[in-house]
């Protein structure tokens, strides 16, 4: 990723990396404060609680929606920087869509008005390249088990022009900008799961592509599927699906009885399905999103289980079809 | 039995005893719980819904080996069962929220979601008996009258009746809570719930706070009602009169030497009638069109009525008006009649089928 090891600070989690540089530079934690904060409208909900905190308590938050294809527009992201602007926040891919958002042009524009960026690229990494050098943000933060590393370890990279104010205090760990005993472990698990990543990046890639691809070619055979967001660029692993006259509630609990895990909102929400923030950023229509299923592979599928997805999801596709035609009758 | 059974699990004992029993059997089992009063953080035991009681379901289901699915419910248990209520209180009824929960959320969008999840029928946790008599389906009371909830379902329908089951009804609490214990479920020893689900606190705080939360409700009366007799003598200033419903003794603040009960509430006045308990006594009651569980029946039809779901049940004849409403006569006259209730009619331990109360019979009417 390009970063230097100084410039590694390794946190328990990427919510507690993305949390401690908005206080850092936003102070969300005090009773009052003041200024302004620039967010796409689908961040993880560890930027947007922080930003919502951050409003509570007297700061101003511009939320810059994406695009219908699932990307926001570096020049609308770049336009809502104000004078007192403290941070902007700018995911590399969403959690949900997969979609891959324009980090190093607003990293330009960010940098010309001098506001410092976060980009959160927890879901990016281990899937696409990362390099910061190249991103050109102040913070980057990602987590280990995104990629098949162990939970209970994140990397938040801050660039040597910025300081960051500990969240954590009490101990000299990490050059005093994080206290509290390191998960070693985890992190060395860290650590060579980045390792490997880099070294099979391309090789990856070119797999989870070719699963989302097939999985989504055969999704024609089935019928009245709309994959969201196809035409923007995207994460190889993620496909996000909608059947308009299914429920995806009911289609999530068919497909786990069946053996597959699939989701309708970000993996973290599984099995409580709330409205996705991100399905509402792209402005869907309800039974849209009612309908929305993502569908992430990982290097360990095969494309025989892609295979037997499609004719698990297309038998019960057309049970719960008929069974709408019976209860219609 | 063929096919999948999915078990409504509200996390609490009986549904919990439930899944336990058909997961002994041989058959496909799925837990299924509903989400439907979101509490946020509120932590209250022994109330659905609670993030306690819904991760009791998932444990009691891990500890049947079955799969467990949480169903968000919410926005239809709003719609069919909260702002009805809110709406009858407001209307001066005293409205039954879970018959209309069992109607349309248990035995309505809860059957359909698990039919599209592959069940072919549902069980839970009631204490009431499904009888198959020929080709059709009767709902009976419990066997154990101390526990009956079959009041609570004299809406279902055959085709609801047929497609679910109540493996309780033939069993005490006490078999129930002793079954649990012996097999070492995790809620053995939980309590009962015993008040409405999604109201903590007072309902009187609930009604003014939802209606607040809803705009198209407007302002409601916020000052005391007017307290007169049947004279029309106005006796005192009470609550507002959502407050209050038939057959209410207490909170009226009266002071009065005589025993009062309220014997009407008007809810376009803001005014409560109170009267002596002699004056309660009625002959009988109108109601919405019956609703017949079996074949629909014509003519004058004797039977025993229960008018709320605590009352022992009273012999009645019930029949039908020109405008379809159905009028049952009582053979001794009753107290507390309350518009919003329902009249359940039974045969022995049948339910026939019901009606919703919408005002008394006055003597000799």
């Amino acid at each position: 990723m390009a970063a230097e090891p100084l410039e590694i600070v390794f946190t328990g989690s990427g919510t507690e990396a993305n949390n401690a540089v908005i206080e850092s530079c936003c102070s969300v934690s005090h009773l009052e404060t003041s200024g302004h904060l620039v967010v796409s409208a689908f961040e993880h909900p560890s930027i947007e609680e922080s930003a919502a905190r951050f409003e509570a308590r007297g700061g101003r938050v511009t939320r810059v929606a994406p695009g219908t294809d699932g990307v926001v527009d570096w020049r609308d992201f770049a336009a809502a920087m104000e004078d007192d602007t403290r941070l902007a926040c700018l995911m590399l891919a969403n959690n949900e869509l997969g979609t891959v958002q324009p980090v190093s042009q607003a990293a330009v524009s960010c940098r010309e008005q001098s506001v410092p960026l976060l980009c959160d690229a927890t879901q990016a990494a281990g899937k696409i390249e990362v390099n910061v050098v190249d991103l050109g943000a102040d913070f980057l933060v990602l987590a280990a088990h995104k990629f098949h590393g162990p939970l209970g370890a994140a990397a938040l990279w801050v660039s040597g022009r910025r300081d960051l104010t500990p969240l954590l205090v009490g101990g000299g760990q990490e050059r005093r900008r994080r206290a509290g005993t390191l998960n070693v472990a985890a992190i060395v698990g860290l650590g060579t799961t980045c390792e490997l990543a880099a070294a099979e990046l391309d090789d990856r890639a070119r797999l989870l592509a070719g699963l989302r691809d097939r999985f989504e070619a055969g999704l024609r055979t089935i019928g009245g599927a709309l994959v969201h967001c196809a035409d923007a660029p995207r994460l190889p692993n993620t496909s996000h699906i909608a059947f308009r006259d299914l429920s995806a509630e009911v289609l999530l609990i068919r497909l786990d009885l069946e053996g597959f895990a699939v989701s309708t909102g970000s993996a973290c929400a599984a099995g409580a399905a709330e409205v996705s923030p991100a399905l509402t950023a792209l402005g869907l229509e309800e039974d849209e999103i009612r309908g929305s299923l993502r569908v992430s592979f990982g290097i360990t599928n095969s494309p025989d289980e892609v295979d037997d997805l499609l004719a698990a999801l297309g038998r019960v596709v057309s049970s719960l079809r008929q069974g709408a035609l019976v209860a219609r009758r | 039995m063929s096919g999948m059974t999915a078990v409504a699990m509200s996390g609490g004992l009986d549904s919990s005893v439930v899944a336990w029993m058909l997961s002994r059997g041989d058959e496909e089992i799925v837990g299924l719980s509903m989400l439907l009063w979101d509490r946020g953080e509120e932590v209250v035991h022994g109330r659905c819904c609670g993030a306690l009681d819904l991760g009791d379901a998932r444990r009691v289901a891990e500890q049947c080996g079955i799969p467990h699915y949480t169903l968000r419910m919410e926005k239809e248990f709003r719609r069919s069962v909260v702002d009805p209520f809110v709406d009858g209180y407001l209307a001066g009824t005293t409205p039954v929220p879970c018959t209309r929960c069992n109607t349309w959320i248990k035995f309505g969008l809860f059957l359909e979601r698990a039919r599209q999840l592959g069940a072919q029928r549902i069980a839970t946790g009631h204490y009431a008996r499904i009888v198959r008599a020929g080709d059709q389906f009767e709902l009976h009371a419990a066997r154990y009258r101390d526990k009956d909830q079959s009041y609570y379902l004299f809406e279902l329908t055959q085709e609801q009746l047929s497609t679910s089951r109540f493996p309780l009804g033939e069993k005490t609490k006490d078999e129930v809570r002793s079954l649990a214990r012996e097999v070492g479920l995790r809620v053995a020893e939980k309590g009962e719930s015993m008040e409405l689900c999604f109201v903590s606190g007072g309902i009187r705080e609930f009604v003014e706070r939802e209606a607040a939360a809803r705009p198209e409700i407007g302002e409601i009366a916020a000052e005391g009602a007017t307290v007169r007799d049947r004279a029309g003598t106005v006796l005192g200033r009470a609550e507002p009169y959502y407050r209050y419903t038939v057959g209410q003794r207490r909170g009226l603040g009266l002071g009065s030497p005589e025993r009062l009960y309220v014997l009407g509430v008007d809810a376009g006045a803001n005014e409560i009638v109170v009267g002596g308990r002699e004056e309660l006594l009625v002959a009988g009651l109108m109601g919405s069109p019956m609703h017949w569980i079996g074949e629909r029946q014509t003519g004058e039809v004797e039977a025993t009525v229960k008018i709320r779901a605590r009352h022992a049940g009273v012999r009645c004849r019930v029949s039908t008006d020109e405008a379809g409403r159905t009028v049952v006569e009582f053979d001794q006259p009753q107290h507390g009649v309350a518009p919003g209730q329902a009249a359940v009619l039974y045969q022995g331990t049948r339910v026939l089928g019901g009606c919703w109360i919408e005002s008394a019979l006055e003597n000799g009417s």
